[in-house]
């Protein structure tokens, strides 16, 4: 289907990082109102650097490339520089999205965040 | 792999001999069938064989056919043609909420023009009860309007019931036939049917070519004005070739229809059963015994029809789905809604829709390769971690 950009097709026929994390650092469980759709991102991080990502996600064609993007752009990244990731930058990583398909990439920068968010509240909990 | 076409019900190849019959209404006869000269009357002759031809095969007049630019057009006049010729009559339709767009479409403008339109709803299996259209019909009720079969799970409808009962009670009943016209063998007269709508492309006729069955004596208004063809009923000039091809088309679907039911269920029942052996976790949506001979559609739970489409694209394979992701909504389909599946399987349907080019080996080749889809798909699904 051609509504689909090349890397688009390429990271949904050849996701980068699926599955689930043990004891992954932080995870973020997010649902889509727009069409119903769900992702799960697991998070490893060292010394505030993400040095691993992995993703779990019922959706559409998008939506699975935008995982994949999601996972493969926060590696090696700051917490903080990870937090400055826009649905915008993972959509225009994977060469653009057809616009009926941004809310997809939204679900991934909603996604990431509530990883961030658990990652950042265990940390609390743990400085505590 | 050789690609593998399983999208029949959204449109059909034309056949070569159609457009071998068609191509001498282009340059050579291309006379106006209006015009007085013999130009004009020669491509009239061919327009009328082509009528009769079509009429014969549903039992009906030929001036009973009124040729249109396809099922929508179709169902569009058959609707509103017959809401306002009865205006004075009543204002009540009755369909179902399981119609083409076509349909559902028509009757909501309707609504903005006052007319009261009930959406009968259908049970799990995709059958409306015809007791439930004895209860919706009222004094004000004037058109009836369900459809032979259902385009996406391929429910096939009580439609001679329910023509039984709009006769009775002298209310004029529409059928959208678009998917079994050519597929099915029936007369207008045995499913008790005032209008039908069919459309030429889903019966490897030429796209943008369609009728309406229209009975003697049913009031309608015409939708298009502008000119006396087809007996003032539908002004413009006529679509010669179009006519022509779906008058070639029709024949060439009597001359096998019989054989073709039989040889399609068998195809269908065999991918079926094939896909049940081989995954799990999937349901058949529609009626299982009372359906379209060519029609497949399943869900498969936790994962999505978009993902599952592209991935058989990339393997060759075409099919449809009523997935909300791969609507430009991002609604489910509302015929999946209406059967009552929750979000997550409709999320997850598949329609495979089989035709004249579809062979065992076509079969057996998607066969293999859905499994392979859904277990990739699994794989990445949040829904379906810790079931086996
Ligand atoms: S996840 Fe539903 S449209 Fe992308």
């Amino acid at each position: 289907m051609s509504q689909y950009s090349e890397k688009v097709m390429d990271h949904f026929a050849h996701p980068r990082n699926v599955g689930e994390m043990e004891n992954p650092d932080g995870v973020g469980k997010v649902g889509n109102p727009v069409c119903g759709d769900i992702m799960n991102l697991y998070l490893r991080v060292k010394d505030g650097v993400i040095t691993d990502a992995t993703f779990k996600t019922f959706g559409c064609g998008a939506a699975i490339a935008t995982s994949s993007m999601v996972t493969e752009l926060v590696k090696g990244k700051t917490v903080k520089d990870a937090l400055a990731i826009s649905n915008r930058a993972v959509a225009e990583a994977l060469g653009g999205l057809p616009p009926i398909k941004m809310h997809c990439s939204v679900l991934a920068e909603e996604a990431l965040k509530a990883a961030i968010d658990d990652y950042m509240a265990r940390q609390g909990k743990k400085t505590e | 792999m050789n690609p593998i076409y399983m999208d029949y019900a959204a449109t059909t190849p034309t056949d070569q001999r159609v457009v071998e019959a068609m191509m001498p209404y282009f340059g050579e006869i291309y006379g106006n069938p209006s015009s007085l000269h013999g130009f004009g009357q020669e491509a009239r002759a061919a327009m009328e064989e082509a009528r009769a031809k079509i009429a014969a095969f549903l039992g009906a007049k030929p001036a009973e056919i009124v040729f249109t630019s396809g099922g929508t057009e179709s169902d569009n006049f058959a609707i509103k043609g017959v809401a306002w010729a009865n205006r004075k009559k009543g204002d009540h339709v009755i369909t179902s909420a399981i119609e083409h767009h076509a349909v559902l479409e028509t009757c909501r403008f309707l609504e903005k023009e006052g007319f009261r339109v009930t959406y009968l709803p259908v049970d799990e299996d995709g059958l409306v009860d015809p007791a439930d259209v004895v209860k919706a019909i009222t004094d004000r009720t004037i058109l009836i309007s369900i459809m032979h079969a259902n385009n996406e799970i391929g429910t096939i409808q009580p439609i001679a019931e329910i023509g039984r009962i709009a006769k009775e009670k002298g209310i004029c009943f529409h059928t959208d036939a678009v998917q079994t016209f050519g597929h099915l063998p029936f007369t207008v007269d045995e499913l008790n049917i005032d209008l039908l709508s069919a459309s030429a492309h889903k019966l490897y006729g030429p796209k943008g070519m369609g009728l309406l069955y229209i009975r003697k004596g049913t009031r309608i208004t015409p939708l298009v004005h502008g000119g006396d063809q087809e007996s003032g009923r539908r002004a413009s000039t006529q679509n010669v070739p179009g006519i022509v091809g779906f008058g070639k088309a029709v024949e060439l679907a009597a001359a096998t229809l019989q054989e073709e039911v039989v040889r399609l269920t068998s195809l269908r029942d065999r991918f079926i059963q094939g896909i049940f052996e081989r995954i799990d976790g999937i349901r058949l949506n529609g009626h299982p015994a009372r359906r379209l001979p060519n029609n497949i559609n399943l869900s498969v739970e936790s994962i999505e029809g978009e993902g599952m489409i592209l991935s058989l694209d990339m393997m060759g394979i075409a099919c449809s789905t009523g997935s909300a992701c791969s609507s430009s909504s991002l609604e489910p389909s509302h015929v999946l809604l209406a059967i009552g599946l929750p979000h997550e399987l409709s999320h997850g349907s598949l329609r495979f829709s089989l035709g004249m080019y579809t062979k065992e080996g076509d079969i057996d080749a998607v066969l293999e390769a859905l499994p392979q889809v859904v277990g990739r798909l699994r794989a990445m699904s949040p829904l379906y971690a810790g079931k086996k």
